[in-house]
């Protein structure tokens, strides 16, 4: 049966969820075979032959995470090499989409990024695609080469499909390019124990209706009772109230969960552009008027002060 | 030597216009108002920046779109670029990334550069892939996604930058020439003066073709593209939700709906 190529993202050996969706979709048009790289790829296998991957090429070296992005090309470009796959499917992180890039300039390849769903095609997978803010829906395919599809997290049920996962060495000579970008250090981002926002089932947000920091905490405590993760709007963030990597929108997160709360939101077309895919979508707003409330399934107009504070609890009191 | 900067601007539909497709499944760009990227103005801006710590440089703005491009190419010549390239040609009509990554860097080679700075991402395609693409093309480091950036030592010196990622910030360093990409947390950009509207006005925009840089027609526009959309459906209008005022009992209100959803 055909390959298909899963480029696996995970920090130091343990599996990131978008990649384990990943080879739901990969499933579709063939068999997997995982691409892991850097420090742990080994300690990967066990997780994503419970998923379905066939085959594991691992490979590590210090220039993985010394240099930016292009050893990761190098790496999956040999992969490529020994794989000949009918795709190569890898995760819509910034980091994921730039590797897909260089990979389908290197063999002539078409791209499609962030794809929310893909289906096999006579000609080839076909993949939907959100455009202009999530209000279009497009199916795409590629017409040159072996398609490179990057996907968003969330665009597929993870399912257990056990296959047999062999781990095998992969030879990756790198590209006199390999060494361009030189990373000098990295500071990794502080857990806060919260769901990641892209992968979390639940999205609680504030915006500039939270007024304030320290307010945060009262988005934070709602999200704490739903098991949620914590998003902002790009002006709670630009304000100094909550981190950037929190952001939802067009220049931060997108996000697509089954429910997601925005809170003192009003609910503008870049803001939407992160979070209009979402199942659910709920707000809370003191302008009836807010743009948002076009999106909601249900919506309360009111006191954000007010209205949290009382779900809260009330959320608390329901699970006893 | 002068340090040469090339900034790639997109000339793109407002984003709060109606947006849509145009029968050939291309992005309708006559319909609806066009204007420079608003996070492109980020890439002119550390442009200008890097350039006034500079002893001496030079900022060419480059854009690869239609006749009205030329909006796109005077605004980024009035915030207080020095010169513009704008490459068009019928035969671009349809262009998908890789096309336009091609035209991109020809002209990039032929206006001669030491870093070239691109917004992270185009606000109608939104992929952010072409920064990286360029780099590839050019065979040049990627110095992408930044949220600060300097460069230090002119033409012959190194760019340095960090880069907020998922699970970490990082610091990056490379020589140049290098291709940058900033994000919107790299500095709000600055309005055009009345000065550098009228100085705009004055500014050299140089007119390229296909031919001028070696390419066939073939390799570009909705023929040349690698990749083909299918179809286009404008999403279903969410139904309407239920609304509620708020007197007293809305967090409850709000928890019965949630629970009623199975999310409690
Ligand atoms: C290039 C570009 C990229 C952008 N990217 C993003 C992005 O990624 N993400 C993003 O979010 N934005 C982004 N924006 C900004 C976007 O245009 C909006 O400015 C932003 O989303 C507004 O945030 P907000 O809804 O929190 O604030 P506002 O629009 O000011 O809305 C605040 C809302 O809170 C309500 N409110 C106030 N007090 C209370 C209270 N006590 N109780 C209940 N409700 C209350 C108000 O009625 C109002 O509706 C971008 C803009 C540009 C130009
Ligand atoms: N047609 C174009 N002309 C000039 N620059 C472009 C064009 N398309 C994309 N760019 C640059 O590439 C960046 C990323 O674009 P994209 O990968 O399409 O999201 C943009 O912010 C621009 O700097």
């Amino acid at each position: 049966m055909a390959e298909v190529l899963v480029y696996v993202d995970h920090v130091d050996g343990a599996v990131r969820k978008p990649t384990l969706e990943l080879l739901t979709l990969a499933r579709r048009i063939g068999e997997p075979v995982a691409v892991a790289l850097g420090n742990g790829a080994a300690d990967t296998a066990a997780a994503l032959a419970e998923h379905g991957a066939t085959r594991v090429l691992t490979a590590d070296a210090p220039e993985f995470a010394d240099y930016l992005v292009v050893p990761k090309v190098d790496a999956l470009q040999a992969a490529y090499a020994a794989v000949s796959p009918v795709a190569v499917l890898v995760p819509s992180s910034a980091e994921g989409k730039e590797i897909a890039a260089r990979l389908a300039v290197r063999i002539k390849s078409g791209i499609i990024t962030d794809a929310v769903d893909l289906e096999a095609g006579d000609e080839g997978p076909v993949a939907t695609q959100s455009a202009f803010a999530a209000s279009f829906t497009t199916k795409s395919r590629i017409t040159q080469g072996t398609p490179v599809i990057t996907v968003k997290p969330n665009s597929a049920a993870v399912e257990a499909a056990p296959a047999a996962g062999a781990v095998e060495a992969l030879e990756v000579s790198f590209s006199a390019a390999a060494t361009g970008t030189k990373v000098v250090s990295r500071t990794p981002r502080e857990s806060t124990g919260r769901p990641e926002l892209t992968e979390a089932a639940i999205v609680v947000s504030g915006g500039r209706g939270v007024n304030g920091a320290e307010n945060f905490s009262i988005i934070e405590k709602l999200a704490d009772s739903l098991g949620a993760a914590v998003g902002a709007s790009r002006a709670a963030v630009d304000a100094g109230w909550y981190p950037h990597s929190n952001q939802v929108g067009q220049t931060g997160k997108s996000v697509s969960p089954q429910l997601y709360i925005a809170n003192g939101i009003s609910g503008a077309i870049q803001h939407r552009a992160g979070m209009q895919t979402s199942k659910t979508i709920v707000a809370v707003n003191k302008d009836a008027e807010a743009p948002i409330f076009d999106l909601v399934d249900y919506g309360v107009v009111g006191d954000l002060f007010e209205v949290v504070p009382q779900l809260t609890q009330e959320i608390e009191t329901r699970k006893g | 030597m002068s340090l040469r900067i090339v900034v790639c601007v997109k000339y793109v539909p407002d984003a709060t216009g109606d947006r849509h497709f145009a029968d050939d499944l291309t992005v309708d760009r006559d319909d609806v108002d066009g204007l420079l990227s608003e996070l492109d103005e980020y890439a002119v801006e550390q442009a200008l920046q890097i350039a006034d710590e500079a002893d001496d440089a030079e900022i060419t703005v480059l854009t690869v779109g239609p006749e009205d491009a030329k909006d796109a190419l005077r605004k980024a010549l009035s915030m207080g670029a020095d010169k513009a390239v704008h490459v068009e040609d019928d035969d671009l009509h349809g262009t998908d990334v890789m096309g336009t990554s091609l035209v991109l860097a020809k002209a990039i080679e032929k206006t001669g550069y030491d870093l070239v700075i691109c917004g992270m991402a185009s606000t109608d395609g939104t992929m952010g892939v072409l920064p990286a693409i360029l780099a590839e093309r050019l065979n040049v480091p990627q110095v992408t996604l930044l949220s600060e950036v300097s460069v230090e030592g002119g033409a012959e010196g190194t760019v340095k930058g960090r880069r907020d990622g998922d699970t970490a910030s990082e610091q990056l360093e490379a020589a140049l020439p290098a291709v940058v990409s900033v994000t919107d947390q790299s500095g709000e950009a600055r309005y055009p003066s009345f000065k550098g509207i009228m100085a705009a006005k004055k500014k050299p925009v140089e007119a390229l073709e296909l031919d001028d840089l070696d390419i066939d027609a073939d390799e570009v526009g909705l023929e040349g593209a690698w990749t083909a959309v299918d179809s286009a459906a404008e999403r279903p209008a969410r139904t309407a939700g239920t609304i509620v005022k708020d007197e007293g009992e809305g967090g409850k209100q709000l928890a019965a709906f949630l629970a009623e959803q199975k999310f409690i």
